[in-house]
């Protein structure tokens, strides 16, 4: 096998590697809000529940929690897991993971904002949802976006994860040409899809952070 | 006409009572000014007036609505839709200004007006020019907080106050974050907005600035007024001890 044939073939992966980066992002951003509001509640019981999760979460291997997700059902409940659940099945445990992180990211953004902001919006009458909606949250983007750079080239990463559930993306095709072909190139290859997919994900971000240094 | 009416206010932050049945009234027009050492609560009083903080004990009443009644020595609010009301009568002016950072200035002016008041739009941003070329600010419009001094901030932090067209204004401490060159063009402010009869309260550690543009000078310390009275009276010839050790190292 050319290694041209290699690349093509692995390509044929990264629609589905794609799609585990883009849809994990896309519910852990929201959930992961959600979660550091839940952890910050003055409510014990809810706060409590929320840092058992994020300690969880955040203390467990992802690939365990991805086998968890995907036969935990089955040994729980003898449901069957069928192919096209699989998918699923990945994404719901990146994004619960990544919500773990992405919840104490947001945590310790909306901690560091001063409180006298608070305390201007509060006077000028704004309610609660709009004084953290327009005031602290643009604010606490800016503040947290180069810990959440970090947190998203590691997702880049980690989708590699998904060969524990033999979901066809790049790198389970690459480590299936591997064996059949005893050649370690197609893992070079993998390598480097992923330093170009995370040198696109840098140079996003980086503008991200450009267009929000209007202020300071 | 009373704008402001607070009776009896006490306040502790755990065992420390730091407000002891202060009464307090502002009529119309008056300028007030709440001088006193660190930690006199001087600034907690204010919060309580502004609502920053709540009272203990005592009553708060802003024109004819009350916010805080008195129930057996208890404090008790108001609804929040009625708070949210009364809190449209009064604006207040940090210490540290408290601007939106990430807000252009005509922006940090007319956010409230507009979001909160739901003014008309035509009607907010003349206000808004107005009031920045009132502050010396007109070029300053479409600037970020952090591209302005710190006199130029607390400038449109006055501007952002009175944009709401409140009743009546407080002030804390607004010029302790400035250095003395920036501190002058803050007093000056002040003052034309006195020449003007706006109704302010103002906490300063300014005492010839209290002495010149107040009508009313209330001296605090360890939670209590000390001596109240004409600036002049207060200020050249106090007669409390208390008042006398603090003035010395001004006079």
């Amino acid at each position: 096998m050319t290694i041209t044939a290699m690349i093509v073939k692995m390509s044929e992966g990264l629609g589905r590697t794609c799609a585990i980066f883009f849809l994990t992002l896309l519910f852990s951003l929201p959930l992961g809000l959600l979660v550091a509001l839940l952890r910050m509640s003055k409510n014990r019981v809810v706060s409590t529940i929320t840092k058992a999760y994020i300690s969880v979460l955040r203390g467990t291997p992802l690939m365990l929690q991805l086998i968890a997700v995907a036969y935990g059902p089955f040994y729980l409940f003898g449901a069957t897991l069928l192919v096209k659940q699989k998918l699923l099945a990945i994404i719901i445990a990146f994004a619960l993971n990544y919500a773990a992180y992405f919840a104490e990211i947001y945590r310790g953004g909306i901690e560091s904002m001063p409180v006298g902001q608070y305390e201007a919006a509060h006077v000028l009458g704004y309610s609660k949802a709009q004084t953290f909606m327009r005031i602290i949250l643009p604010q606490v983007v800016k503040r947290i976006l180069p810990s959440v750079t970090n947190e998203v080239i590691t997702l880049v990463k980690d989708t590699s994860m998904a060969f524990t559930l033999a979901y066809m993306e790049m790198f389970s095709i690459g480590k299936q040409i591997a064996n059949s072909q005893s050649s370690f190139t197609p893992f070079v290859i993998a390598g480097a899809f992923y330093y170009i997919m995370n040198s696109v994900v840098a140079f996003a971000m980086s503008r991200c952070e450009k267009a929000l240094g209007y202020y300071r | 006409m009373r704008i402001l009416e607070i009776e009896h206010c006490r306040k502790h932050f755990g065992e420390n009572e730091v407000l002891t049945d202060i009464s307090l009234t502002v009529d119309e027009g008056q300028v007030v000014s709440i001088i006193g050492p660190s930690g006199s609560g001087k600034s907690t009083l204010l919060r309580c007036a502004t609502l920053l903080e709540t009272m203990d004990g005592g009553s708060l009443k802003y024109l004819d609505k009350v916010a805080v009644r008195d129930e057996g020595g208890r404090a008790v609010y108001a609804l929040p839709a009625e708070l949210k009301q009364v809190r449209g009568y009064f604006g207040l002016v940090f210490q540290n200004f408290n601007l939106f950072p990430h807000y252009s200035v005509l922006k940090n002016i007319t956010e409230a007006p507009l979001l909160i008041q739901k003014r008309d739009k035509d009607e907010v941003m003349e206000t808004a020019r107005d009031l920045l070329a009132k502050m010396g600010l007109s070029d300053k419009a479409d600037a970020y907080p952090y591209q302005l001094s710190g006199g130029q901030q607390q400038r449109v932090s006055i501007a952002r106050a009175l944009a709401m067209k409140p009743r009546m204004l407080f002030f804390d401490e607004p010029t302790s974050a400035l250095d003395p060159e920036l501190t002058g063009e803050i007093l000056k402010v002040i003052r034309a907005l006195a020449a003007e009869h706006m109704t302010m309260v103002i906490v300063t550690h300014e005492m010839a600035f209290a002495r010149d543009v107040s009508d009313h000078v209330i001296f605090m310390d360890g939670g209590v007024i000390v001596e109240q009275g004409n600036p002049a009276d207060i200020i050249n010839n106090p007669t409390q001890d208390r008042t006398i050790q603090f003035l010395s190292r001004f006079n």
